[in-house]
């Protein structure tokens, strides 16, 4: 008993910090809509700043003043981003603002490696606060109950903002009435900044509140990120009181799941996630979004299957990837065969993507799916590669059933998050049940059947598999079914009314997208000769949606140029750079802003203008311009 | 009415308190027009949109051809035979003016998770088909172009050719020629109008333009703040003394005498 109530308390000092950091992703999210995903970073950032301070401020007010500080830089640093990036890409897609907000992240990981450096850094206790009570014979930290005061505090303070002031006042009407937004005017930039910077002020002081309790370290900012989606998930986007609420949940959740089972909190969290999703889409007090994906969509013609010259071109490339290996020594060789994993990735995502319209956060979980499969499998029943190479695929579809089922009833931002949950679950999983997956050490010693050994006959396999792959992804996008999942994208009213049904069409685009990744996973593991739990990372999941992203994400198959260059630039660059992730970072912020329709939209976009251009040419010295014209 | 082919009892819905429609009730029988006219925010597409299932009412019964749709999915229903066109066009816009048609035959004719659905293409039989109703609305010769380059007046045809796609029994047409030119809404009109008696077809629809409404309104319906003030023929309605009251000012209902 006593236990329980020790559990319950710590539960609630949890909940402060969480609360914190997730009631400005919310108040952001409910005026400008955007998900920043950021809001890890800033949470990470606030509690390095609080540390260099606390450090040299050990007194009581110190260490307090410290947090104020840190969390005002951060602040500061939110704002130039906003007003230098984010107001750039309010209008763009979901798509677009959750990877610019993740390239921020990326950035800011690699920034405070280089001015912190790499280790973990354990700060001060709280000066004044350091003791601790005894409750129910249990040592409770006098610093715990501070939290547990606090969260509320916080909470009412935000509540007296938002209703006892001019600046609450537009703040909430903007949050419920998009129209209203507009109607401010000039004003609208500045309320956005403003309440941007409140944002990242309630993340960076959650993240320095952290400082007597855990470690600092760069990895914090993934970690708090995905428990605070899933708060602002269950709560409902935009709602303080549903991040208030939500909170408390994951928190207890997490302090009595572990007197259960260690690592079962996660799965609870996304069991409850999962339950509330599909019970209340919108979360526990949050209310229904509605925002059109098509108004962003950039401007392109009708999708078409290949001509003869493209068909031509197509068997062209196949034709010099099939010569490679006598071009290229055995590196270049299984560059190549990593080159060609990632396209069956990247396409399957695509798939998903741009048919779709279902931009998947959490596609590594397919991919590690398809890898531990098939590790697994070999590993206990000495199956061979070849039948490995079906089970594995099996595997992530049989999951993906699953968690499609879940995740098909939601729709954009949503989708994600809830992709990107469960993504995050299986990594834990496999990271914590060592008993079966190694935990950290992974899965080693799979290794390619004798015929495919050599990495010219491994590529050639890889060659194979990912041509099919594209080809099959191709022919079903231009199949009746195809037809079907992409008119669900452009328009769900329309789909509905000639008998579309969106949840079973979706759900088994899902399905066949987890497929497809499967196998890059199972090839993946049969390169390496091993499979490790970052293959279930976010990281990879957002390398997919980099390759997408790169060849063009309203393209057939764009990502199949995005991964080429995408995955030789960064092999290149992990071996001549300490901070890729920086660079990395850089590189995605850059393309978003810039070039969001990608290599090979952009290059569809300009030949379009051509040909429109000649024919208007041509018409204009023939017959008379026809009624409606060319828009 | 018994040989009804939509028959509506009693339709209410509320948003969050505002009554958006209040017990309303009507039929409409195979090859008849049925016009629905009330000024803005009087409840005409919520309306469209309980019939089609978009929306499920507070209270009230729905019957397409005799069966109980109340509370069914768009899918289900349009199944049934009910085509529909939007305030707002919504079309596929990556796809050619042909394939928007080709896919409601499509998916009328076989699901869209049939077997068969995931191979070939959408097929030349459907092509064929699609021309047809392309033809019939004066779309023929944009066939082959991207839906997207087209002018929005060709965009709200492109919906009814849509809607007429899976040979339905009943269209509902909500403000079908909003956005487009007189002359334009004329036509389209009048064409809805042929094709409706043709096929005998039951047509709801909306239309802000009076003119329109008498001339080709087998009867009219009259709705405000979400109640049915009037109901009746043409020449009935016109003299309704309620429906004047809600009319004046704007001398809608007068336009056409002139
Ligand atoms: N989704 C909604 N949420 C809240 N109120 C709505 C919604 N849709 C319509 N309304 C309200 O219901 C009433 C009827 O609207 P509507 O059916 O669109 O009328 P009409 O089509 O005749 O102009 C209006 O007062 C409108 O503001
Ligand atoms: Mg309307």
């Amino acid at each position: 008993m006593d236990l329980y109530v020790v559990q319950f308390l710590t539960g609630l000092a949890n909940a402060a910090s969480l609360f914190l950091v997730a009631s400005g992703l919310s108040l952001i999210f409910g005026v400008t809509r955007i998900v920043n995903f950021a809001h890890g970073a800033f949470y990470m950032l606030g509690a390095y700043i609080a540390y260099s301070l606390t450090v040299r401020w050990q007194t009581p007010l110190g260490f307090w003043a410290a947090l104020l500080v840190a969390s005002a830089a951060v602040a500061v640093v939110g704002v130039i981003i906003e007003t230098l990036l984010l107001r750039r890409i309010y209008n763009a897609p979901e798509l677009l603002q959750l990877l610019a907000t993740f390239g921020i992240t990326l950035i800011a990981e690699d920034a405070v490696r280089l001015i912190w450096g790499p280790e973990d850094l354990v700060g001060p206790r709280a000066a004044g606060l350091s003791g601790a009570v005894s409750i129910l014979g249990n040592a409770m930290p006098i610093y715990d109950f501070v939290l547990i005061l606090l969260g509320p505090l916080v909470f009412g303070l935000l509540w007296l903002l938002l209703h006892r002031s001019r600046w609450g006042l537009l703040v909430r009407a903007a949050t419920q009435d998009r129209d209203m937004v507009n109607a401010l005017g000039v004003n609208q930039k500045w309320l956005f900044t403003g309440v941007f910077a409140l944002g990242v002020f309630l993340a960076a002081f959650g993240g320095g509140l952290q400082i007597p309790r855990d470690a600092v370290t760069h990895f914090m900012d993934l970690s708090i990120i995905t428990e605070v989606f899933v708060i602002v998930v269950i709560g409902g986007l935009g709602s303080i009181g549903g991040a208030f609420l939500a909170a408390i949940i994951v928190s207890q959740l997490n302090a009595f799941g572990i007197l259960i089972l260690p690592g079962i909190s996660l799965v609870l969290m996304f069991a409850v996630m999962a339950v509330v999703l599909v019970l209340r889409p919108w979360g526990l007090l949050g209310k229904q979004v509605v925002r059109s994906r098509i108004a962003a969509l950039p401007d392109v013609g009708a999708w078409k299957p290949f001509d003869r010259t493209g068909r031509l071109a197509v068997s062209l490339a196949v034709f010099l990837a099939v010569l490679l290996p006598f071009l290229l020594g055995d590196y270049g060789i299984s560059v190549a065969s990593e080159v060609m994993i990632a396209i069956i990735f990247a396409i399957s995502l695509q798939f998903l993507m741009s048919v779709g319209g279902l931009d998947s956060f959490g596609h590594a979980a397919n991919l590690g799916l398809g890898a531990y499969g098939a590790a697994l499998c070999v590993q206990y029943f000495g199956m061979s590669m070849e039948l490995a190479m079906l089970t594995g695929p099996l595997i992530a579809a049989a999951f993906a059933v699953v968690a499609g089922w879940f995740c098909v009833r939601l729709s954009n931002i949503y989708f994600a998050m809830l992709t990107l949950a469960y993504a995050q679950i299986l990594w834990s999983i496999v990271f914590q049940w060592v008993d079966l997956t190694g935990g950290d050490n992974g899965i080693v010693g799979v290794w390619p059947s004798e015929w495919a050994a050599s990495p010219n006959a491994y590529y050639w396999l890889t060659t194979a598999c990912a041509v099919g792959v594209v080809l099959a992804i191709r022919y079903l996008t231009f199949s009746p079914f195809g037809y079907s999942l992409r008119a669900l994208r452009d328009s769900p009213m329309r789909s509905a009314t000639i008998g579309i049904s969106q949840r079973h069409i979706q759900h088994v685009a899902f399905v066949i997208s987890a497929f497809f990744a499967g196998l890059a996973g199972v090839l993946f593991a049969f390169q390496k000769g091993s499979i490790f739990p970052d293959a279930l990372g976010i990281s990879t999941s957002v390398d997919g949606l980099i390759m997408v992203l790169l060849g063009g994400f309203n393209t057939v198959s764009g990502s199949v140029v995005g991964a080429v260059v995408y995955k030789v630039s960064s092999i290149w660059l992990m071996s001549n750079t300490d901070f890729p992730r920086l660079i990395l970072g850089s590189v995605i912020v850059v393309l978003v802003v810039l070039f969001p329709q990608g290599i090979v939209g952009t290059s569809q976009r300009l030949l379009e203008t051509w040909r429109t251009r000649r024919r208007l040419g041509e018409a204009n010295v023939g017959a008379p311009a026809q009624k409606g014209g060319v828009a | 009415m018994s040989d009804a082919l939509l028959t509506v009892e009693n339709l209410s819905k509320s948003y969050q308190g505002v009554k958006a429609v209040q017990g309303v009730s009507l039929a409409v029988a195979p090859g008849e027009l049925l016009a629905m006219i009330g000024p803005n925010g009087a409840g005409k597409s919520s309306c469209f949109n309980m019939l089609n299932g978009q929306i499920k009412p507070d209270t009230g019964r729905i019957r397409i051809c005799g069966k109980d749709t109340t509370g069914l999915s768009p899918e289900r229903i349009s199944r049934l035979g009910v085509g529909r066109t939007f305030q707002v066009a919504e079309t596929f816009l990556s796809m050619t003016v042909r394939e928007n048609v080709q896919l409601a035959i499509q998916s009328a004719r076989h699901g869209t998770l049939s077997l068969q659905s995931f191979f070939g293409n959408l097929g030349r039989k459907s092509a064929a088909e699609a021309d047809d109703i392309l033809d019939l609305i004066g779309l023929l010769g944009e066939a082959g172009r991207s839906c997207r380059e087209l002018p929005y007046g060709d965009i709200k045809r492109l919906e009814l050719a849509i809607a007429l796609a899976g040979d339905p029994k009943l269209l509902l047409m909500d403000e079908p020629a909003a956005g487009m030119a007189t002359r334009e809404r004329m036509l389209l009109m009048r064409l809805t109008s042929r094709i409706a008696k043709e096929r005998q077809l039951a047509v709801l629809f909306t239309e802000h333009d009076m003119d329109i409404v008498f001339e080709h309104a087998d009867r009219i319906i009259v709705l405000n703040r979400g109640q049915v003030i009037a109901e009746g023929p043409p020449v009935d309605v016109r003299m309704n003394a309620d429906v004047q009251a809600v009319y004046l000012g704007s001398g809608a209902l007068y336009k056409q005498e002139h």
